[in-house]
């Protein structure tokens, strides 16, 4: 490697660079790609995704060609309500780093606060250690990170836990990728108090609510990967579903859709049940009908404040 | 006297790059690795001090090295080794073991005769460290 580092030192500017050679190597379109077909909407989420993914690919490069830049910060925040993908994204985000080896084993770590912060003195160093040296090599997603600040708290152990990231965060960059998460607002407040930390984070990705289409379309994608479908009739049904739970308390995006498959098919199941000796066929097994989806109590006590979540 | 005990010691320390190859090896056979150790390093004491408890669920060197390191601040004169162990028969069974740190001088063993009945005279050995008390060794 010494001496053809020295030789690359003295090529010319218009020496060639394969760039297509290089993209191939890193199979990293594959994954670009599963996740452009895999995640609905999400269009700001991808195109910054691909853009860091292209920075990484040319530094990648750029560092072939002798052309030396300090490595570039890949410190994370995802900014978003519940369900909105971020967990998600960062899994795909933890195989991307790995795939251009930016990150040597590519497994996310996904913690919140209690995992991070103790009970009394000295015991949220050990705490934050342990969780750091599991997710070397990988990425640590902190989950809902500002409850790490408690600033009404004088003594709380949080902010010894914030110094240790900072420390690893910047002292590690090699060794881990950190990825904070959460609703913006509150992130915003939590990087103001925390100055260090807002300047080691190079990447601020908000993440969309989701339009009542592409919810339909979520649906149907977790439909087809169960091996259900709807019929005419039950598809409109949940079409008026999401519009109403969209109003609703606790409403929570693609999971909460997740959810509401997840009751349809008890119900579902339930009607074939009760239909005892019947003749069932295979269509019966896979169709979700109107009914599953209207017994949902979404549409029945649409006026009534709902204390629990009402898939 | 340098000590020679576990896998390498007959080879210059490992530098810390060599110790995390080493680690990535064990971690790659799903062993778990952890951190001990002794101001008392006769060949018979086997029970060194742990260093936390033995690390699981690792996937990348990094973070043992952290914990190497961080002992190695605390105890900069002891001897420190890390062991792999083994547990797909199901028990806890040692695969790797080497030191990771030794103190800048080590004053090595004694050899102590026993005299016994009818002249008979039993050997032993005796680690010169342990003849100050436990933690003022090697200061
Ligand atoms: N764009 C999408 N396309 C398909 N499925 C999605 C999409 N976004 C989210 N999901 C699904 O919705 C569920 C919730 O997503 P995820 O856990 O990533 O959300 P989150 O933003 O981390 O939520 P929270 O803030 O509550 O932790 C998952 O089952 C995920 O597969
Ligand atoms: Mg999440």
């Amino acid at each position: 490697m010494g001496s053809s580092e020295k030789i690359l030192a003295e090529l010319a500017d218009d020496t060639p660079v394969d760039l297509a050679g290089a993209v191939e190597n890193s199979h990293v379109f594959e994954i670009l790609d599963q996740l452009d077909r895999e995640l609905i909407g999400l269009n700001p989420v991808k195109t910054r995704i691909r853009e860091i993914a292209a920075l990484l690919l040319m530094d990648r490069l750029r560092k072939n060609m002798n052309l030396s830049a300090q490595p570039p910060s890949l410190h994370m925040c995802f900014t978003g309500n519940p369900g909105t993908g971020k967990t998600t994204v960062a899994q795909r985000m933890a195989k991307i780093l790995h795939r251009l080896g930016y990150v040597r084993q590519g497994h996310v770590v996904a913690v919140t606060r209690d995992d991070l912060v103790g009970q009394y003195i000295g015991h949220t160093a050990p705490k934050t250690k342990e969780v750091l040296k599991r997710a070397m090599g990988g990425v640590l997603f902190i989950d809902e990170a500002y409850y790490l600040y408690k600033p009404e708290n004088e003594r709380d152990y949080g902010a010894e836990s914030i110094e240790i990231l900072l420390q690893v965060m910047e002292n590690q960059r090699d060794d881990l990728v950190v990825i904070l998460a959460g609703y913006k607002d509150r992130m915003e407040n939590f990087f103001s108090s925390n100055p260090g930390m807002s300047s080691r984070i190079a990447h601020h990705i908000d993440f969309p609510d989701y339009s009542t289409e592409e919810l339909m379309e979520i649906a149907e994608m977790m439909m087809v990967n169960l091996n259900y479908r709807f019929d005419a009739d039950s598809a409109q049904a949940f079409g008026e579903y999401i519009r109403l739970r969209m109003q609703m308390p606790h409403f929570a995006n693609a999971r909460s859709i997740r959810n509401a498959i997840d009751r349809m098919r008890l119900r579902h199941a339930n009607r074939l049940f009760e239909r005892g000796g019947e003749q069932v066929t295979r269509r019966d097994l896979v169709t979700i009908a109107a009914a599953d989806i209207r017994a949902s109590r979404v549409f029945g006590e649409k006026a009534a404040p709902l204390m629990t979540s009402p898939d | 006297m340098r000590l020679t005990q576990g896998q390498f010691s007959f080879l210059p320390d490992l530098s810390d790059e060599q110790i995390t190859a080493q680690i990535a090896y064990g971690l790659k056979q799903g062993w778990a690795l952890n951190v001990e150790y002794t101001d008392d390093p006769h060949p018979r004491n086997t029970y060194w001090e742990m260093w936390g408890i033995p690390m699981f669920d690792l996937k990348d060197p990094a973070g043992i090295l952290m914990e190497i390191n961080e002992c190695r601040r605390t105890y900069p004169r002891h001897y420190v080794r890390v062991t792999a162990f083994d547990s797909s028969r199901g028990w806890e069974t040692p695969r790797m073991s080497f030191l990771v740190n030794r103190p800048a001088d080590e004053p090595g063993f004694g050899l102590v005769r026993q005299e016994g009945p009818g002249r008979q005279v039993r050997y032993t050995v005796r680690s010169y460290a342990v003849d100050r008390p436990e933690g003022s060794r090697y200061a």
